[in-house]
């Protein structure tokens, strides 16, 4: 089995395909960073607009855990699709090759494989969210320093200590990973159907597009289906950025406003993922090799 | 001769309609070239398939050095190797890559030096570092060999191996399963749709068509030039089939199953006045008995639909 | 008829007098606060805005005559009502042009207090009008109430301690109008909305802010680098 898995991270490291997904995220961070550097202020007065009519808001707003935010805010919505990338491949990617057939023939049998393949899977999406990590978090607190974090939600703002930050962002991460290794999962069953990489890739890519536009509009009929559509969990790593207040409208240092939030998103995720590879196992188990 | 493949009533079907392997039958014994023949879609590729259970058979039992396959997959596999029809490898890694990682997945650890050696076997050695990518079809069929035998297989099965190829890269192949069966001792599964190849190596050999057995048999036997194939086409075939199958004439019936159109025969040409008169005998309303000479004609009018030579 | 100028004349004059009076007053308390030509002080600040959820946070605050103000958090980020809080005490009273009215005395507590009010001569002036409550035996004032043309109306409340003899004071609570905030989900990208919108009691209480500054540690008149108030 570890002989297997270290197989399949052999062959995605060995892809050209695997680094874009890295470079991307380079890339994008890259520009973010040095956007932000360059001309903040313009984008924190856009966003400060409205608040800053009756609130004088004093200190390096601009620093690097807000930067990591506000990153993690673009780029979240659009990592999963560099997963899907190697994920939607990892089966349809070897029937297209007809090395599908090859490694069937060897001595494991297919929930070995599979579960091989998927773990392989997984390792490149935790890899691409540490890189990411390293980049938007890391990079961030280097080129803007660190400080409070003052965050903009909808309907309030939250104030967060500089020393009541960096564990949330550790929490986040890991629920981040949750919600990319369950975009993973989507795309290795749907990898399972076809014999080329891009119509799985494509499909994963849409299906995550198309729910996260239903999660996104606020039309009363799509809300009921809300609740079921796991896109609508993937973003509950912003919870970790909320806190709790007391009587007095305090907040209160290491708190989360929503836990049971953050439980609840993580378990529907979870539960996802498990499905899909289930899935992903019952119809490869029984399905002919024909490619 | 202990045998290596026991075939029981193998069946496949795709859906509801389409019937690609038909109630088939068949056995490989120790140290046999095995000729699989068959034109293109008669279910070669499906039953191989099946023999590595790439695909699942509808009904029907395959036994695999007296193991059935169902529930022994992973200890027969160990001890197969096996190239499905064009060779598939990772284009984007070396050749020696490549065969790593397959000496990896069938759990035997080899130096480096081992498989350049392997590759040197099938002369690709001095290409060991060049992506395989850049290499030509029949390098790639020979690297799908080096990979195919990487675990030091008892039986191999070879679909097609020579699709594709130049005659040299013909003979290559030629040549690699002579030495296969004859100095390692291997048991090889090789199909073709051509007779002519099947006919230089085989020991065995089968001819299918739409699934169905027509013809199986040791290659001396088969393709004795001194017995002649003959059609025999009555007005009831099935019911005259039946009726030779009880008489000394069974031994010579060719094809038994499957082929309801007409009944084969393989027969001294000196016997062809007897079976006429039994034929009469037996109540059989014979519409024509065709002699055909050779194998290879009844072979050739089989696959003349599409027209090969 | 001449009773009834008399009796206007009358309280012409009391008024006048009273007015005085509060003139007085204020130029007390004037003089107190002109004890402290600059100050240093560290402090707690708890920001209590509806839509604000912040933790307390250590300040440091500044002041220089005649109206330089600075709050300042150490590395950190400070929310503070706009315009409200530089407007300081003595800075209120720091110009002396402006009308005085004596608007009596009243409870607040269980404290008497004197009511002064305050209207700057200048048109130009941001603040409106300024309602002083003053505890008249020590001449201090406990609590404002500013009104301006920019920025609303605040009040200010006031707690002495130690430190009463110079008017600086141990507490003070500021409490102003906020608007309703809120941006567009496209911006913050959040797609969830299951927070159930405040009814509009909770909404109008939710409308005042308060900041509270305890202040600890004064140093008084020790002079402070003019480059702390940029």
């Amino acid at each position: 089995m570890f002989s297997l898995v270290q197989v399949e991270l052999y062959k995605i490291f060995k892809r050209p395909r695997t680094y874009i997904a890295f470079g991307a995220v380079a890339a994008l961070i890259g520009i973010i960073q040095f956007g932000l550097k360059i001309d903040g202020k313009s984008y924190l007065d856009f966003m400060l607009n409205d608040l800053s009519s009756s609130l004088e808001i004093d200190g390096k707003i601009l620093n690097g855990y807000l930067v990591c935010y506000v990153m993690l805010q673009l780029l979240l919505v659009h990592v999963p699709l560099l997963i899907a990338l190697i994920a939607a491949d990892m089966i349809s990617g070897e029937a297209n090759m007809g090395t599908l057939r090859l490694l069937l023939i060897k001595p494991y049998s297919r929930t070995t494989l599979l579960l091989a393949k998927f773990i392989a899977a997984i390792i490149y999406t935790l890899m691409l969210l540490v890189w990411l990590a390293i980049l938007a978090l890391f990079g961030s607190m280097l080129l803007f320093g660190t400080d409070d974090m003052f965050l903009l939600k909808t309907s309030y703002v939250v104030l967060l200590k500089e020393s009541d930050v960096f564990w949330r962002y550790i929490g986040a991460f890991g629920f981040a990973a949750l919600a990319m290794t369950t975009v993973a999962a989507l795309g290795f069953f749907l990898s399972v159907f076809a014999e080329n990489s891009i119509g799985p890739i494509v499909a994963t890519m849409s299906v995550i597009v198309f729910f996260t536009i239903l999660s996104t509009l606020n039309i009363p009929i799509f809300n009921l289906i809300k609740p079921y559509l796991f896109t609508t969990h993937m973003i509950g790593w912003k919870e970790f950025f909320d806190i709790k207040v007391n009587a007095s409208n305090e907040a209160i240092i290491g708190s989360i406003q929503n836990p049971e939030k953050i439980i609840k998103a993580s378990l529907v995720l979870v539960a996802h993922t498990i499905g899909f590879f289930v899935a992903t196992l019952l119809v490869f188990r029984k399905k002919d090799i024909l490619s | 001769m202990s045998s290596v493949i026991q075939v029981q009533g193998l069946t496949k079907k795709f859906g509801h309609q389409f019937t690609a392997v038909n109630d088939l039958s068949f056995s490989v014994n120790q140290g046999d070239v095995y000729g699989f023949l068959g034109q293109n879609g008669a279910g070669k590729s499906t039953t191989i398939r099946m023999l590595l259970s790439l695909i699942e058979p509808t009904a029907g039992h395959i036994e695999i050095f007296g193991l059935p396959l169902a529930t022994n997959r992973s200890a027969i596999m160990k001890k197969v190797g096996a190239v499905i029809e064009k060779p598939a490898m990772y284009e984007y890694l070396t050749a020696y890559q490549n065969l790593k990682i397959f000496s990896a997945l069938s759990g035997v650890s080899k130096t480096r030096l081992q498989l350049l050696h392997e590759l040197d076997v099938v002369g690709l050695a001095a290409r060991a570092n060049d992506l395989v990518r850049t290499f030509s079809q029949g390098m790639k069929q020979r690297l799908a060999i080096a990979m195919a035998m990487v675990n030091d297989p008892e039986l191999i099965l070879l679909d097609e191996p020579t699709n594709g190829l130049d005659p040299q890269g013909i003979a290559d192949i030629r040549n690699l399963i002579l030495n296969l069966s004859r100095e390692q001792g291997k048991t090889v599964l090789v199909s073709s749709h051509l007779l002519s190849e099947i006919e230089q190596v085989a020991t065995r050999l089968i001819i299918i068509d739409k699934g169905c057995k027509l013809v199986e048999g040791d290659s001396k036997d088969l393709f004795d030039t001194s017995k002649t194939v003959v059609e025999i086409n009555t007005l009831h075939n099935e019911q005259a089939l039946q009726k030779l199958l009880q008489t000394s004439w069974s031994d010579q019936i060719l094809v038994d199953r499957c082929n309801s159109k007409q009944v084969i025969m393989q027969l001294d040409e000196k016997q062809l006045p007897s079976l006429h008169q039994n034929l009469v005998e037996l109540g059989i309303g014979v519409l024509s008995v065709k002699p055909m000479h050779s194998l290879e004609d009844y072979f050739l009018q089989i696959t003349s639909t599409q027209k090969y030579v | 008829m001449k009773k009834c100028r008399l009796f206007v004349l009358f309280i012409f004059c009391v008024s006048l007098a009273m007015a005085q009076d509060a003139a007085q007053l204020i130029k007390k308390v004037k003089a107190k606060l002109e004890l402290v030509d600059n100050y240093e002080a560290t402090g707690v600040m708890k920001t209590d805005i509806a839509f604000i959820k912040a933790p307390i946070g250590k300040i440091k605050i500044y002041f220089k005559k005649p109206n330089l103000f600075k709050i300042k958090k150490e590395g950190g980020i400070s929310l503070l009502p706009k315009g409200g809080l530089s407007v300081n005490l003595s800075s209120l009273i720091a110009s002396s042009n402006y009308s005085t009215i004596d608007a009596g005395v009243q409870e607040v507590g269980a404290k008497k207090l004197r009511v002064v009010k305050l209207l700057p001569n200048e048109e130009a002036s941001d603040v409106v009008i300024t309602t002083l409550y003053i505890n008249e035996k020590e001449s201090l004032i406990e609590k404002a109430i500013t009104t301006t043309k920019e920025n609303g109306t605040y009040t200010m409340l006031m707690n002495y301690g130690a430190y009463s003899n110079v008017g600086l004071p141990d507490k003070v609570v500021f409490e102003f109008n906020t608007k309703n905030y809120k941006l567009p989900k496209g911006i913050t990208l959040e797609f969830e909305d299951d927070t159930k919108p405040l009814s509009a009691a909770q909404q109008l209480k939710n409308k005042k802010g308060r900041v509270e500054i305890s202040y600890k540690n004064y140093i008084v008149n020790k002079g402070i680098p003019a480059a702390i108030f940029n």
